[in-house]
């Protein structure tokens, strides 16, 4: 993996800081339902962050958010430069978004289902095919570029998935429980390549998942939410080696990691 | 062989009816003037070939026009009906009370406003083929999936982008649908029309009613259900190319 990786770095991660961040839905009987309640966080540039938390706690509603696909009712979400200040918004390159299921055009090949976002963004058809390839290349998928969604594994839409998202080079990347749908063992693969694909790109990864343990094995800082209001329930570094390999799932560390997320889970 | 399999389950009732409508005509069970001998009907095509094919052809041009016009302007509504909610509300209530209009009551009006001929047969097959034409591609376009309307607003996408990159082509198979059903309606409302406008087909079931040829009448009516079917055929194999690549995965989408 590791060697197909190019322009590592070329972008550095964005931090981000959530400030009294409040969302509130209405049903159409106008009950009121408070899904986060008014949450401060602050993400590190090139941090790995994964929020774990039960369904329904609001773990979609801030990843929208987060995209601006959604407006909190109160507080704001502020990207922050390297400078410190605030960042001009308006560029469409630099968040991505995974969802749960791949949600390719299925009359699309590979390869334009990962130039997509460049062609939305009116990128000229050469670059468009060398920065779909290059992303492909970096999920390991030059072999199919010219097959159909439909002719795909799940585990190989996923990636293309991953390939569109990262495709346009983000520094932000937020990943909606993307992988809940797939068999263990394709799961286990894909944990290891997005880890990798961070390590080299070093771009800010949220990544919204009900597993526990996927939440230990991936990240660098986990935080827990509640089952209502998404309260944080426990902030924490995860103390687990740079590199993530399949060897580390077995380890003792990890087990130690998934018991105290699981603890503020329960709690 | 997996034709010969499609092909013989719907063919044994047919050859069991047929032989069995033959046995109780002649055996003088049912009188041959109400309901024909399938020979009867038969020989009757063989015999009026020229005329029948004739009128076969006037009645697939018509038919295939006017299915042509509400292709066009059906999907041209529905685009424009799913721009706005506000256009949506205002508008669809009178697609959805001209569909209820019944096409052989506004027949005699088509011909005060079209005259005796193909422009009226056009017209009436045009209007009863146009509606499930609008609902079907409206339904299309509206359900597109959410995730990927997001997708495409964060980079930034113009509704035109998004409707002919991602609304129109997601809608296809529902729009396939509407177009299967408008293809058997346009043929049912060009013999409508041809009752009162003259020509094709519906002139031949008129006239041979007149003339007591029930042997005819039910000569011209299979053949515009073969008409029918063969535009259905038509349909299902452009739509069945067209999707060829995507069809597994229409429920992954």
């Amino acid at each position: 993996m590791a060697d197909t990786a190019v322009n590592a770095a070329v972008r550095p991660g964005v931090a981000l800081r959530l400030e009294g961040v409040r969302r509130v839905f209405e049903d159409s009987l106008h009950n009121q339902f408070v899904v986060i309640a008014g949450m401060d966080l602050r993400i590190e540039a090139g941090e790995f962050l994964a929020v774990l938390g039960p369904s329904g706690c609001g773990k979609s509603t801030l990843l929208r958010m987060i995209a601006r696909l959604d407006q909190p009712n109160s507080g704001r979400i502020v990207t922050e430069s390297e400078k410190g200040g605030r960042e001009p918004e308006g560029d469409r390159a630099q968040t991505a978004f995974v969802f749960q299921d791949a949600h390719l055009l299925p009359w699309r090949n590979v390869l334009d289902n990962a130039a997509l976002p460049l062609e939305l963004m009116g990128v000229a058809k050469p670059e468009r095919r060398e920065k779909a390839l290059a992303a492909l290349g970096q999920v390991n998928l030059l072999e199919a570029v010219d097959r159909y969604p439909a002719q795909l594994s799940g585990g190989m839409r996923m990636r293309v998935s991953l390939a569109r998202a990262l495709v346009t080079e983000p520094r932000l990347l937020l990943l909606d429980e993307p992988f809940a749908a797939l068999d263990e063992i394709t799961r286990f693969h894909l944990d290891v390549q997005l880890r990798e694909l961070w390590r080299s790109r070093r771009m800010t990864v949220i990544f919204v998942t009900h597993s526990i343990s996927e939440a230990a094995f991936l990240a660098n800082r986990a935080v827990v939410l509640s089952r209502r209001g998404g309260a944080i329930k426990l902030d924490r570094i995860i103390e687990l080696p740079e590199e993530r390999t399949n060897e580390l799932r077995a380890d003792p560390r990890l087990g130690q990691e998934m018991k105290l997320l699981l603890g503020a889970i329960e709690e | 062989m997996k034709a010969f399999r499609n092909i013989l389950p719907p063919l044994i009732p047919f050859v069991a009816i047929t032989a069995a409508m033959e046995f109780l005509v002649r055996g003088g069970f049912i009188r041959s003037y109400l309901l024909p001998a399938p020979s009867a009907v038969f020989l009757a095509i063989w015999e009026n070939w020229g005329e029948l094919a004739q009128a076969m052809l006037k009645t697939s041009a018509s038919a295939m026009a006017g299915f042509a016009l509400s292709t066009f302007t059906g999907i041209a509504a529905a685009v424009l009906l799913s721009s706005s909610r506000w256009v949506q509300k205002a508008f669809y209530p009178y697609a959805v009370f001209f569909q209820t209009v019944p096409v052989i009551a506004i027949a005699p009006l088509l011909v005060i406003w079209f005259g005796y001929g193909m422009q009226t047969v056009i017209a009436s097959a045009f209007v009863v083929s146009i509606f499930p034409v609008i609902a079907n591609t409206l339904s299309g376009i509206l359900s597109t999936d959410p995730a990927l309307r997001d997708l495409f607003r964060l980079y930034g996408a113009t509704p035109a982008m998004t409707l002919f990159k991602l609304r129109f082509p997601a809608a296809l198979p529902q729009i396939f649908t509407g177009l299967r059903v408008a293809a058997g309606l346009a043929v049912i409302g060009a013999i409508v029309g041809e009752f009162i406008g003259g020509g094709g087909l519906g002139s031949v079931v008129d006239v041979a009613r007149t003339q007591q040829r029930v042997d005819k009448v039910f000569a011209a009516v299979l053949l515009a259900s073969l008409l029918g079917l063969a535009l259905f055929g038509l349909i299902n194999l452009i739509s069945g190319i067209t999707l060829r690549r995507w069809h597994a995965s229409e429920q992954s989408l």
